[in-house]
């Protein structure tokens, strides 16, 4: 069974249960998304993947509209440009973006997004965790409100920073329903005092958190970091360039989950498994995704480069 | 961290636990069947807000041992319980004093004395939100009482809330030392407000109560969707969509279970027709409800009243009960063979509550934020079920509609807008109060009952917070929905605010924008972030650090109209655009 819509005047036919992006993508319709993943529910929060749909009085979001047979779509007038300028300067104005995937500046740029216009942004701050629902401080008006706030590093395998979060629920939804099933974390507070928590704001050791490190795997910002990688970014030695991926098997099961290896001056610096891998659909365990430290003995390493200096004293901390 | 629950944090837990009516640890869908085949978790998780309600209620906060004792009574992860706690206004995570205040300072109060009832709160209690001393306070949004500004509402752990309205530091300040008992008075005054028998369900009774449900259900479901589709009735909550058209939707699908929500989480600023309704009046809503779970084949009916109304709520609870006990909802409701049962959810302070979808949410124990739509709730609503959901004064008019037959009920009011309307009128008039009054009615005739304007007309808000603000040169503007929309307003809940020339309405706006950052549930960008800016717009403005920036708040405006999940988004800066539109800012 398929259905049959019109994007951009164009005839687009895609299987029953297809959503308009699926549409839009078969076509190469460039679509932004920033909530959206293959391999995730779709929460439909970002907004920046809205369509127009003849008849419909507002626009809709392409992840997760499905397309109806009959159904005229526009992906390139004023109104969702418009729209997707809006959410993109939202952003911009008032998360840390410089660790977000290179795709999202250049959309920043197609759709002319200027957050500079908001005025001066407002320095970070430390209560965002204790923000009551209902009860914000009211605006001065002096600058513009930020969710910049200081970085929760309770662990050695991955940190927090929650300066980087553009709420996408995606962390929430991998350590939940649609991966681990751990619950550790979930979206507390409300409207922009909305914040990613465990219980009381606890830290991940006292959380019910397993170190899967799948919501690091979905995070399109940068918030979510192994501690490697963010202690060699914070000495300025991380290097993707000068990095090699290598896809190989995961040796502490027989499950057969398939891993890349990302390494830095022959050193291992993350770890990731193929969104498409038919085992793992991108999510590992503990094991697969932090258990490399065997294989790199830094210890007893004479030759210290910088990356190696830099793994071990974040090892050590 | 400690997080062992102490003995009353246990018991307040326990105690809702025991008071839920027998096979309430079955499946939600259905309180009769013990199995259902669902997880355990998953038949419990909608007790999460009545679980974190009770604790709030009892002990004035939930603590970390509190909310583990919930999550592992009720099957719930902590962390997600913890979203779902922050979510609410009303309900604390951190220790609070045990009673508070909470002060309305919203656009009506704040001209009203609310200013100085918080500076003497301020100087007995000292700063908001405090854990020390017998008591603290804090601002609240609209609670629903601009007809007796100012307002305050009072959360007392281990007590009843109660509303003093109105209200001024001297009696607040008495009531909050105990010495004296606030005194609440209903206004209700005209046909669907002076319903009879109000008083108890007897007197309902006598006073030709349940004639409709007798009515109903001796012409059957089909006829009787037929007559609410005669008459024509449409949404009184703001979106005016026909009730017929719902009716019917959820009554054509097959499911094994369907279900019928009132909205009563009033809580659009400007509001309180409701709150009054349900007053002077609950059997009557009990019984509406009832006839919409019999035309609609729903088994099954929450309703779901905005927390900061302790009266209402009680003489709703009152009213479920007497009708439980006269047979009038139960296994087989009053004798005419189908089974309807009732069930009363409190909201816990946030106004997204209101929107349909992140009512349901609410109900089935997640954070209150809205879902996307399609599917709409007569597909899928409450627990993905088939859900007619009606906004209190909407389901009320069903009475008249089956008693006097959908036709002749029409007869009232005009073609396209049929039947009466309640208008809450507040600020700057004589005589603040709800009215009544067959459609047609223009606004000049709705400021006229309400004794006039008590000084120059500045504006006139229209709809609530969500609606837009008039001058007095469009007093001729009828408040039907076609009226309203020709004249490019919103009819919003039945809202008429009026400013006289002595309000800052920059300050208005700058507040009804704060309401919004407030209220806005964070879900999606357009919102979350788009409600800030144009707070901090105003403010900039207010507070002397610049103009407004007419092109961001019109971007602004647009993208969230476009964008938003749902109508909080999509109305949130009209207000606001219609006062710069006006040139009053």
């Amino acid at each position: 069974m398929s259905v049959t819509v019109t994007i951009n005047g164009q005839s687009v036919s895609v299987p029953d249960g297809a959503t308009l992006l699926e549409a839009c993508r078969s076509e190469e319709i460039d679509t932004p998304t920033l909530c959206y993943l293959e391999n995730l529910t779709p929460v439909n929060a970002c907004r920046v993947c809205v369509v127009e749909v003849e008849g419909s009085r507002t626009l809709v979001p392409a992840c997760s509209r499905p397309a109806e047979e009959g159904m005229v779509v526009q992906t390139e007038t004023d109104r969702v440009k418009h729209s997707r300028k809006m959410v993109l300067e939202f952003l911009a104005s008032s998360v840390d973006l410089s660790t977000a995937d290179s795709t999202l500046s250049g959309w920043m740029e197609t759709y002319g997004a200027d957050p500079s216009r908001y005025g001066t942004p407002a320095p970070p701050t430390e209560d965002r965790d204790h923000r009551h629902a209902g009860h914000h401080v009211a605006a001065s008006g002096a600058e513009t409100e930020t969710v910049a706030q200081p970085a929760k590093i309770d662990n050695g395998l991955y940190m927090r920073d929650y300066s980087k979060c553009i709420l996408c629920y995606k962390c929430v939804e991998a350590c939940g329903e649609d991966a681990q099933n751990t619950f550790a974390i979930a979206v507390a507070g409300r409207g922009f005092d909305a914040r990613i928590s465990t219980e009381f704001d606890v830290g991940l050791t006292d959380s019910a958190c397993v170190f899967c490190g799948n919501c690091i795997g979905v995070c399109p910002t940068g918030a979510l970091m192994f501690r490697s990688e963010y202690e060699l970014r914070q000495a300025g030695v991380w290097n993707e360039d000068e990095q090699n991926v290598t896809r190989t098997v995961c040796s502490y099961c027989g499950v057969g989950c398939n891993l890349e290896l990302h390494t830095q001056d022959n050193r291992i610096v993350k770890v990731t498994s193929p969104m498409d891998h038919s085992v793992t659909d991108g999510h590992l365990c503990i094991k697969g995704r932090f258990g490399y430290e065997y294989v790199q003995n830094l210890d007893d390493d004479l030759a210290t480069t910088p990356v190696d200096i830099v793994l071990r004293v974040a090892r050590n901390s | 961290m400690n997080k062992v629950a102490t003995e009353a944090e246990r018991g307040a837990v326990d105690g809702l636990l025991d008071s839920l009516p027998a096979g309430w640890d079955g499946n939600p869908l259905d309180g009769r069947l013990a199995f259902s085949g669902l997880h355990r978790s998953q038949q419990l998780r909608h007790l999460l807000l009545p679980a974190l309600d009770a604790v709030q209620s009892e002990i004035g906060w939930v603590s970390p041992g509190a909310l583990d004792y919930i999550c592992s009574t009720l099957i719930v992860p902590p962390a997600e319980a913890y979203g779902v706690a922050t979510f609410y206004a009303l309900i604390s995570t951190t220790p609070l004093a045990p009673i508070v205040v909470h002060v309305c300072d919203d656009i009506c109060c704040r001209d009203r004395g609310a200013v100085e009832i918080i500076g003497a709160l301020r100087t007995v209690f000292g700063e908001p939100r405090s854990a020390e001393g017998p008591a603290t306070w804090m601002t609240s949004p609209c609670l629903g009482q601009c007809d007796r500004a100012p307002a305050v509402f009072i959360q007392r752990a281990g007590q009843d809330d109660l509303v003093i309205a109105p209200a001024n530091p001297a009696s607040v300040l008495a009531v909050v030392d105990g010495l004296i008992q606030p005194m609440t008075v209903s206004t209700a005054s005209t046909t669907l407000l002076g319903r009879p028998g109000g008083e108890s369900l007897e007197a309902y009774q006598q006073g030709g109560g349940y004639v409709a449900l007798a009515v109903a259900a001796s012409q059957g479901p089909d006829r009787t969707i037929a007559e609410i589709k005669a008459s024509n009735l449409r949404g009184r909550g703001g979106a005016a969509f026909p009730a017929g058209i719902k009716w019917e939707a959820v009554a054509g699908i097959a499911s094994d279970c369907k279900y019928v929500i009132c909205n009563a989480d009033e809580s659009e600023p400007g509001t309180f027709k409701d709150r009054d309704l349900m007053e002077s009046n609950p059997y009557a809503l009990v019984e509406a409800m009832t006839i919409a779970g019999f035309a609609t084949g729903a088994t099954r009916g929450y309703i779901y009243i905005r927390g900061e109304y302790p009266l209402a709520t009680a003489r709703l609870r009152s009213a479920i009960r007497e009708a439980y006990a006269a047979g009038l909802i139960g296994s087989d409701v009053g004798g005419h063979g189908f089974a309807f049962d009732l069930e009363l959810r409190r909201g816990q302070g946030a106004y997204i509550c209101g929107e349909e979808t992140a009512l349901m949410n609410s109900i089935e124990g997640k954070r209150g934020e809205p879902r996307n739509k399609p599917p709409f709730p007569t597909v899928s609503g409450l627990f993905g079920k088939p859900t007619v959901i009606n906004n209190v004064e909407t389901l009320v008019n069903v009475i008249d509609i089956i008693e006097q037959g959908g036709e002749t009920w029409a007869q009232v009011g005009t073609a396209d807008s049929t039947g009466p309307k309640l208008f809450c009128l507040s600020g700057a008039v004589a005589k603040p109060g709800v009215y009544e009054v067959a459609f047609g009615a223009t606004l000049r005739d709705l400021l006229d009952l309400a004794g006039g304007a008590t000084g120059d007309i500045q504006a006139i808000l229209l709809g609530g917070a969500a609606g837009s603000f008039v001058t007095d040169d469009q007093l001729d503007i009828p408040l039907t929905f076609e009226g309203s929309r020709a004249a490019g307003v919103s009819l919003g809940s039945g809202v008429i605010m009026v400013f006289d020339t002595s309000t800052d309405m920059t300050d208005v706006a700058r507040r009804l924008a704060q309401f919004f950052r407030d209220e806005s549930c964070g879900q999606c960008v357009p919102c979350r972030v788009g409600t800030a800016r144009i707070e901090e717009n105003l403010a900039r403005k207010l507070n002397g650090h610049g103009d407004l920036d007419l092109q961001l708040i019109d971007d602004i405006d647009i993208a969230m109209k476009d964008a938003s999940i749902c109508g909080l988004g999509h109305t949130a800066a009209t207000a606001v655009r219609s006062l710069i539109d006006l040139g009053l800012i």
